[in-house]
């Protein structure tokens, strides 16, 4: 078991015949992933890669049975690529795409939210890896293994840091998720917790969270009432000034909120082990499962 | 990116917000110019992208041209320094000269993104003129809040709502109602993260005007506004993060000596925390972007060594698709390139990340390597107090 996806995953590459598409789309099929279909609107018809090119998602979905998008789609354009594949009802769709400008988000969150049909990872992350069996995305596949850790995270290099530590270990993965930096977001950690509360392959999550906004906070709350797996946190962002973005548009500090050691302090008060240093993630969740 | 008061006044009143007449000036016999113009008492505000400057005497009344000269001519030139400028205060090139306005009343209004509920929210106060945060923790019940629905957008009764509530008379909620509706517009049509009017002021004869104003634009829909990309001020950002800006790197100098170069923000973030809990603070942030090509590491070393605070580098990048040995590659191409002069700490994890630390060895660079995280950061922070530039 995982969640979200694994080797039944039917992948539309939404952006495929561009120079990021291009090379992630073979990066994912070496890594076991069944990319069924590609779009880019005007080169339908077209074979990419080996891949069916169509002219829209809705197309792309009705003639390949796809299940799952993934957007490589330029920021000024990424938005309206999110609102086709909702509109097509996909039920997954992974936006990798960085520079969203925020007030499309809104529209997008809210086409969601009226929708209910479709999911959102991103944007603004590295996707979404069921190690061995399906990688949406663009973290490096080789660096996981299957096993029993659920990873949730706003961030990439820090995230494959994490990751790697576990793997060093011996210590494996259920499904590994980028949430994305970005403010507006389309699946928070919330919504994905529950997911790996259910899900038996399981045993425990690491989350990685940052600077900047309340997701942090609001997760430590369902933790605390909902899930009976240990649950490992890092926060990045310790000494990062406010006012200022770091890197990440969603990584900042408004007002005196969002502060690493507020995320940290209502984590602690929920009972989640909170790793101070981003080196001890993986001792810490080995602890947590006995293996150390 | 913010823009001055007097750039976000002049975009607030295209769409109808009252705010009171005034012009920019850059020398004093400008700023006389405008106060004729004007006519009657001004007001000479010099122009930083920072609050807190009427404390700080950046902000003077005149009672007409000659006086404006006067205070224009104190302003302009003088270093600045308010809470929000830090220790090092900021030039004033710029005076904005306004028509001075009599107040009855000073109110706090503001439209931002809340980015939990993914929309608008306006947030107003009676107890205006003063720092907001200060309020919302002092009598957070002084402060309104109002959410936007993003389906149905702005409509009037949100802003007769908040005006009642904050005690205006009703001929007053009628401007507020325009002046808001105009914020509202002005903050979804530019593509705004941040509007706030503080104060917002009601005059001894009931007219609701907008008396100062910040507007901060999203950087990612700059593109679509090209009338306000061209607000930028580069003399109100360092010069060390413009010119990364250029290199393509996100850069942020902070106040230590430990220079780090990471790729990815996250894990730039961590890089920073984990030197500061080895015992030294973080010169900046710097992400050279997924690929750390040779080309990015090279532009990154010249950044970090313009600081001259920077005693010793680390660069940590974790090698995923793009390879730990075709990292390194770049990493000794560059150092050959750039005279680095200060120690060099270099941890390549991930794929490939033995042949790395090979080539790394075998370089004939004078570079200490690292495997761990752990183990780099206390490294660099040896060498930042041990090593002399």
């Amino acid at each position: 078991m995982s969640i979200l996806v694994d080797a039944a995953t039917r992948v539309v590459v939404q952006g495929m015949t561009g120079s990021e598409g291009t090379f992630h789309t073979k990066q994912m099929v070496a890594a076991g992933t069944r990319v069924v279909a590609g779009v880019t609107p005007g080169k339908g018809g077209q074979v990419h890669e080996g891949i069916p090119v169509f002219d829209t998602v809705a197309e792309a979905r009705e003639k390949t049975g796809a299940n799952t998008s993934v957007i490589f789609v330029p920021a000024r354009f990424a938005a309206d690529a999110i609102l086709e594949a909702i509109d097509a009802e996909v039920p997954l769709v992974v936006c990798i795409t960085e520079g969203i400008p925020v007030l499309d988000m809104l529209k997008v969150k809210n086409a969601l939210d009226a929708s209910g049909k479709t999911r959102l990872i991103g944007p603004n992350c590295p996707g979404i890896i069921t190690p061995g069996r399906a990688k949406i995305g663009i973290m490096p596949a080789n660096i996981h293994v299957p096993g029993s850790v659920g990873v949730l995270s706003r961030s990439g290099t820090l995230t494959y840091e994490a990751v790697d530590q576990l793997t060093r270990r011996g210590i494996g993965q259920s499904t590994c998720i980028g949430i994305g930096g970005d403010p507006i977001i389309g699946s928070p950690f919330t919504s994905l917790l529950p997911l790996f509360e259910q899900d038996p392959q399981t045993e425990a999550v690491v989350m990685i969270g940052e600077i900047g906004g309340t997701a942090e906070e609001e997760a430590a709350a369902w933790i605390a009432a909902n899930m009976t797996k240990p649950v490992v946190a890092f926060i990045a962002g310790a000494t990062a000034p406010p006012g200022r973005r770091m890197g990440h548009a969603g990584a900042i500090i408004s007002g005196g909120k969002g502060t690493a050691a507020e995320k940290k302090k209502a984590l602690r008060e929920h009972g989640i082990h909170v790793v101070d240093s981003p080196a001890d993630i993986g001792a810490t969740v080995a602890k947590v499962l006995g293996r150390a | 990116m913010n823009v001055h008061e007097y750039q976000a006044k002049e975009v607030l009143a295209r769409f109808g917000v009252p705010v009171p007449p005034g012009e920019v000036a850059e020398t004093p016999e400008q700023a006389r110019e405008i106060a004729e113009r004007l006519g009657g008492k001004v007001v000479v505000k010099a122009q930083v992208h920072a609050g807190g400057r009427g404390k700080a005497g950046g902000v003077k009344l005149a009672d007409g041209p000659a006086e404006a000269e006067e205070k224009a001519r104190q302003i302009l030139g003088m270093t600045l320094v308010t809470p929000q400028t830090g220790p090092q205060g900021k030039l004033v090139r710029k005076v904005y000269v306004t028509k001075a306005v009599d107040i009855e009343h000073e109110y706090y209004l503001s439209v931002l993104v809340d980015r939990a509920n993914a929309c608008l929210t306006i947030m107003a106060s009676a107890e205006g003129g003063v720092e907001i945060e200060k309020v919302a923790a002092e009598s957070p019940e002084k402060i309104v809040r109002l959410s936007v629905s993003p389906v149905a957008g702005f409509s009037p009764y949100l802003a007769r709502r908040i005006g009642f509530s904050l005690g205006l008379a009703p001929d007053q909620v009628k401007q507020f109602t325009k002046l808001l509706g105009g914020i509202v517009r002005c903050f979804t049509e530019t593509d705004a993260s941040l509007v706030e009017i503080n104060p917002m002021i009601r005059t001894p004869g009931g007219e609701i005007i907008a008396l100062d104003a910040k507007i901060s634009f999203d950087d990612n829909a700059l593109f679509r506004h090209p009338d306000i990309a061209e607000m930028r001020d580069i003399h109100e950002e360092d010069p060390l993060e413009v010119e990364a800006g250029e290199a393509g790197l996100n850069y942020i100098r902070l106040d230590g000596t430990v220079g780090c170069m990471v790729n990815g923000a996250g894990l730039a973030m961590a890089t920073m925390d984990i030197i500061d809990q080895h015992g030294a603070r973080p010169a900046n942030f710097l992400d050279v972007g997924g690929g750390a090509s040779k080309e990015s590491v090279t532009a990154a070393f010249r950044i970090l060594l313009r600081d001259p605070d920077v005693k010793a580098i680390l660069v940590n990048i974790f090698g995923g698709i793009v390879r730990c040995d075709r990292v390194a590659e770049g990493i000794i191409a560059a150092a050959k390139d750039v005279e680095i002069g200060v120690p060099l700490v270099v941890r390549l994890q991930g794929t490939n990340h033995e042949e790395a630390r090979k080539m790394l060895e075998a370089s004939g660079l004078s570079l200490i390597v690292a495997e761990e995280l752990d183990e780099a950061a206390r490294k660099v922070v040896e060498a930042a107090k041990g090593g002399a530039r």
